[in-house]
């Protein structure tokens, strides 16, 4: 076996994890092969794998995260506009802090120091949706190819979101008082072992914060591996449905998840015959769209941007979907 | 004095202000620590990364847990 392929099966898939915890279910006097210990197998090796998983990739991210903090993202953006701006702004949004209770202030703070809405957009868009920890999770229990096509996708959303959004003319549709914030430059160098110790928190903080939907994801999923019969998926989902895309998406919006929740659910439902397109606009909804973030949303701009937003985001992940599960065949 | 603390609840706030306060009663003075949780007014003082720690009206650090002595030197 080559070496890239050694380390992408064992370091990223962690298939020495899967082989130890089938021991350990047949020791524990379960067969794997069975639907109970089939579901107690999904369930430890998945959720063991995405906390070591997690914890390593936010303590790197975390590191490179430190060198971009708003203020100098903020720096980089200014002055500039047109599609590549955009697309920095998107590119800029996967290295940006994953919480998305940040993100209000961000907008506030663009906005107050005059980027056009379509790059501050750009950046919102891609801020959750797109991170390298996503792209490494996806790589590990899918495979390059999709974990590639995603970040593409997510991209491209985040600068013709941004773009469409630009174009409305709608600059005046933010809360009045967001323009009379006053433009600070906050920012303090760090040393080498702030950067460190900040990079400590941050794994810290996002397991504390993400390991109840990581649990609830993994239990969804195992469930839905084994216990679900694959018709009843197939009927609901199905890729001869045309409903499949615009239901996984309209019921992804309203749910809050980091990513790291919907990758066992997404899991299992490709395990079961669901279109890529299918999965992937589930996985883009939940975590670009959510109740609380509209909530907050709604306090910084009028309701026509806040719809348009929704529009435009809700569209392109109906687009995406669409597509995937035309060309599926290409990635699985 | 007053101090703020700017966030919207996170952990990483309670333990700023718990610092503050532990920082305030080191130095002996009296001090009202106040939590600000809306994010327009967060917004207001120009802060992008929360936690921030606002000493009677002025922003002296965003976007880190200082520790009691970080503070303690401030005030």
């Amino acid at each position: 076996m080559n070496l890239f392929g050694w380390l992408n099966d064992q370091l990223l898939r962690m298939q020495w994890l899967s082989e130890l915890v089938t021991a350990g279910v047949s020791a524990a006097g379960l067969d794997p092969a069975t639907r109970l210990g089939g579901s107690v197998h999904f369930f430890v090796y998945d959720v063991i794998k995405i906390f070591i998983l997690l914890s390593v990739l936010i303590f790197a991210i975390s590191y490179v995260q430190s060198f971009f903090p708003p203020e100098r993202t903020r720096r980089i953006l200014g002055g500039r506009s047109g599609i590549w701006a955009n697309t920095l702004a998107a590119l800029l949004g996967t290295i940006t802090p994953f919480c998305s209770c940040s993100s209000i202030p961000i907008f506030i703070g663009f906005t107050a120091a005059g980027l056009p809405l379509a790059i501050t957009f750009s950046f919102l868009i891609s801020s959750p949706l797109v991170d390298l920890a996503s792209v490494i999770l996806l790589a590990s229990i899918f495979n390059w190819s999709i974990a590639l096509a995603y970040v593409a996708v997510g991209l491209v959303l985040a600068v013709v979101g941004g773009t469409l959004i630009g174009r409305a003319g709608m600059e005046d549709q933010v809360a009045d008082f967001v323009r009379n914030v006053p433009v600070q430059d906050n920012e303090e160098a760090m040393t080498r072992a702030e950067r460190l110790a900040f990079a400590g928190e941050q794994v810290a903080e996002i397991v504390h914060r993400v390991w109840l939907y990581v649990l609830i994801g993994v239990g969804i999923g195992a469930a839905i591996h084994n216990w679900v019969p694959a018709n009843i998926i197939t009927a609901l989902l199905g890729q001869d449905n045309w409903w499949s895309v615009p239901l996984a998406t309209v019921v992804g919006i309203p749910m809050y998840a980091d990513i790291f929740g919907t990758l066992p659910i997404a899991e299992a439902l490709i395990g079961k015959d669901v279109g890529l397109g299918t999965v992937l606009a589930f996985m883009m909804a939940v975590t670009a769209l959510s109740l609380p973030s509209i909530i907050m949303l709604k306090r910084v701009v009028k309701t026509p941007l806040l719809v348009l937003f929704l529009a435009v985001v809700t569209g392109g992940i109906l687009a995406i979907g669409i597509l995937f599960n035309a060309i599926t065949s290409w990635f699985i | 004095m007053i101090i703020k603390i700017l966030g919207s609840g996170c952990k990483k706030c309670v333990a700023l202000g718990d610092n503050a306060k532990a920082a305030a009663e080191a130095a002996g003075k009296q001090a009202e620590i106040v939590k600000v949780t809306d994010f327009a007014e967060i917004a207001g003082y120009g802060v992008m990364s929360t936690p921030g720690l606002v000493i009677d009206e002025k922003l002296v650090s965003v976007g880190k847990v200082l520790t009691a002595e970080e503070i303690g030197r401030l005030l």
